[in-house]
């Protein structure tokens, strides 16, 4: 992974001021917010053993978020990997059950049977977080599958990471949904790093978009720090997919901060290709961005930050205080056969 | 009032009345559709369902296995054909992580109605890849239903109350009994999943089988009857959830127990059998509980071979004489 600049040659930033609203900055920068707060305390609490198991955060890779509420219609359809805290609260999954579920409580989105890498929310149309590297790709295009299939105009959103973009499952993925005209709009986050080995180590194709000119699957490079760039991407893809054109595929250039698990000091690269991200944190970019253009004013941004502080402190508390589920739980939800006949002995 | 058809037509009966049934059943697999299946099981079903809902996909199990788990979680009941189970081994990703656990994973928020049908087994001298038994592999796993058929009645029957069930079921069938010819009622009825069938019944000995060794067992079985030894002879039907009843009320009846199962025998199904019965039935048996596997090998492909592998009427014979102590 190299060192990141301002200015890249592969993806597309938005230098001319589009007309995004006050609205949507904020939108943006709340969503972004709730996900970097919710993280680092996540972090804490696994920090304190209160959250066990593998625990991938997103930090680092919240722009994409944005795009994700701002570019994406409640009814589209939403899969992606293990990484998936982020993913999950911009679908609308509330904070709550989302720190409650990584506590292992009943009180959790699923009731504590997933943990980190498995979060769903069937309301929120959130098909999961999958910990099995590249899986939910033909379970996106199936979901995708579905939608033409019952003549809706809503996208099956698959998300992957670069490390899955060499599983087979995505060949054959891209292969069908390009011979039956699915509407998949798949979105590669490459932060890098499949586990500790870089992109550049694991193919000679390092462009992984490229991948879709093979099956001649619409795609492009997209600046994964910035959610000007990540909705403007996400917005041309839909326009795309809803106009019945079939599958789009965008490489999300990001970056994680953290190694790829909390147990993953992340030796594999340079302090300094570290630092060079944090220069571009879309955090803080935003941030700047929203007063300096005086699109918003200090004490609503001052607002949000107070809102979501107090949202996951609070979010943390009802974690806390939930209950464990009981243990005869584990016997449900195998079969949605009520009377299935466990051997027992 | 029955008719008498093949075991293919059976099914492909039961696949044609759901689809009219339900819209939002599908067909999918490999040479299902233009070709009208690699063993004619959906044949006409393009011509009456058309492109949309009888799918020709290309060669990639584990792809489109991976699209019926997601069509599935989407709210589609999806049929997935495999030409053999040898070549779901490329699917089981999608099959023993999605399909089984989505369910669980959601905290029962997303099911899986999805069959996953094929045939299981040896079929003649394929050679070690293509001749596999699948049973165990898939009743091994927590989320999943297996259902392993022989009878076209009950096939139909089953495979109907296999499209209509809320979980996933892996559905075995078997090449070398496509062309069993059996009698099939006319008006509509399903089959419940989880009860074994008394084929035969007899006092001696009990013989326990499914699929395509159903053959060989009924055979063994009329043979020693010629010899004055009653076998009482039970289908599986269903492996998973394994009807244990049935079997532990004829072993107290007959005091003995043979099974004869295509799977290999390391932790299979006769494994399983023997276990329960070792447990619920101990003070019945008058003999040890004993089986008829294929051999604890691969399966070469020359001639010899293929009957020193498999079970055969005369190896189930000497099992029951063993058992009988004669």
């Amino acid at each position: 992974m190299a060192v990141a600049t301002k200015k890249k040659t592969t993806t597309k930033r938005v230098t001319k001021k589009k007309g995004f609203t006050k609205e949507t900055y904020l939108q943006w920068y709340e969503i972004m917010l709730r996900v970097r707060r919710f993280e680092e305390r996540a972090l804490m609490a696994y920090s304190q053993q209160k959250i066990r198991g593998f625990c991938h955060v997103y930090i680092g890779q919240e722009a994409i978020t944005a795009g994700m509420v701002s570019a994406l219609t409640p009814e589209d359809k939403v899969v992606t990997a293990y990484r998936q805290h982020g993913i999950a609260l911009s679908r609308g999954l509330t904070s709550r059950a989302c720190m409650a579920e990584l506590y292992g409580k009943a009180t959790g989105c699923v009731e504590g049977k997933g943990g980190s890498m498995h979060f769903f929310s069937k309301e929120l149309n959130y098909f999961g977080g999958n910990g099995i590297v590249g899986a939910q790709i033909p379970i996106g295009t199936g979901i995708g599958f579905a939608e033409k299939y019952r003549g809706t105009k809503n996208i099956a959103v698959t998300m992957f990471g670069d490390g899955a973009a060499r599983q087979g499952a995505l060949y054959e993925s891209f292969n069908m949904a390009m011979a039956w005209n699915l509407p998949v709009l798949y979105i590669c986050e490459n932060n890098g790093y499949a586990m500790g080995t870089s992109v550049q180590r694991t193919s000679n194709v390092t462009e992984i978009h490229q991948v879709g000119d093979a099956f001649n699957m619409p795609n492009e490079a997209v600046d994964g720090m910035s959610p000007e760039s990540v909705h403007e991407a996400l917005q041309r893809a839909a326009d795309h997919i809803r106009a019945g054109k079939g599958p789009y595929f965008l490489e999300i250039k990001t970056y994680r901060y953290r190694g790829h698990s909390v147990s993953d000091p992340a030796k594999y690269r340079t302090k300094e290709e570290l630092e060079s991200y944090k220069q571009l944190d879309p955090l803080v970019v935003t941030e700047e961005k929203i007063i300096n253009d005086k699109i918003a004013t200090q004490d609503e941004i001052d607002a949000i930050k107070a809102k979501i502080k107090e949202e996951i402190e609070d979010a943390a508390e009802f974690a806390e205080n939930s209950p464990l589920p009981d243990p005869s739980e584990l016997y449900t939800h195998n079969y949605v056969q009520e009377d299935y006949p466990f051997i027992r002995d | 009032m029955g008719r008498v058809i093949t075991l293919r037509q059976a099914l492909g009966e039961a696949m044609s009345e759901e689809m009219r049934r339900d819209p939002d059943v599908f067909l999918m697999g490999e040479e299902v559709a233009q070709y009208n299946g690699a063993y004619k099981v959906s044949k006409g079903m393009l011509d009456e369902f058309g492109p949309e809902r009888v799918i020709d996909t290309p060669i990639a199990e584990l792809g489109f296995a991976g699209i019926g788990v997601g069509a599935a979680m989407n709210g589609l009941r999806p049929i997935v054909e495999f030409m053999t189970w040898n070549f779901a081994i490329l699917a089981f990703d999608q099959i023993v992580n999605n399909a089984a656990k989505t369910l669980s994973q959601s905290a029962g928020q997303f099911n899986c109605p999805i069959v996953f049908r094929g045939p299981s087994g040896s079929a003649g001298q394929l050679a070690q890849q293509h001749s596999q038994t699948f049973e165990s592999w898939m009743a091994n796993t927590p989320g999943l239903k297996v259902i392993s058929i022989t009878d076209p009645k009950d096939a139909k029957g089953l495979l109907k109350s296999a499209i209509r069930d809320d979980d996933p079921i892996c559905f075995m069938e078997s090449e070398q009994l496509y062309g069993l010819k059996g009698e099939v009622p006319e008006e509509e009825y399903l089959t419940p999943i989880g009860k074994a069938a008394i084929r035969r019944e007899g006092t001696d000995v009990t013989l326990v089988s499914f699929n395509k060794m159903m053959e060989v067992t009924k055979a063994a079985a009329e043979e020693l009857a010629k010899d004055g030894i009653s076998a009482e002879v039970i289908d599986l039907r269903t492996i998973r959830p394994l009807d244990h009843e049935t079997i532990v009320n004829s072993v107290k009846k007959t005091n003995r127990l043979v099974v004869i199962d295509e799977c290999w025998p390391f932790a299979g199904v006769s494994a399983e059998i023997a276990y329960e019965i070792q447990k619920y039935a101990f003070d019945y048996l008058d003999a040890p509980v004993t089986r008829v596997n294929s051999a604890d090998t691969s399966l070469p492909y020359a001639a010899p071979f293929v009957d020193e592998y498999l079970p055969t009427p005369t190896k189930v014979i000497q099992a029951v004489k063993a058992v009988m102590y004669r």
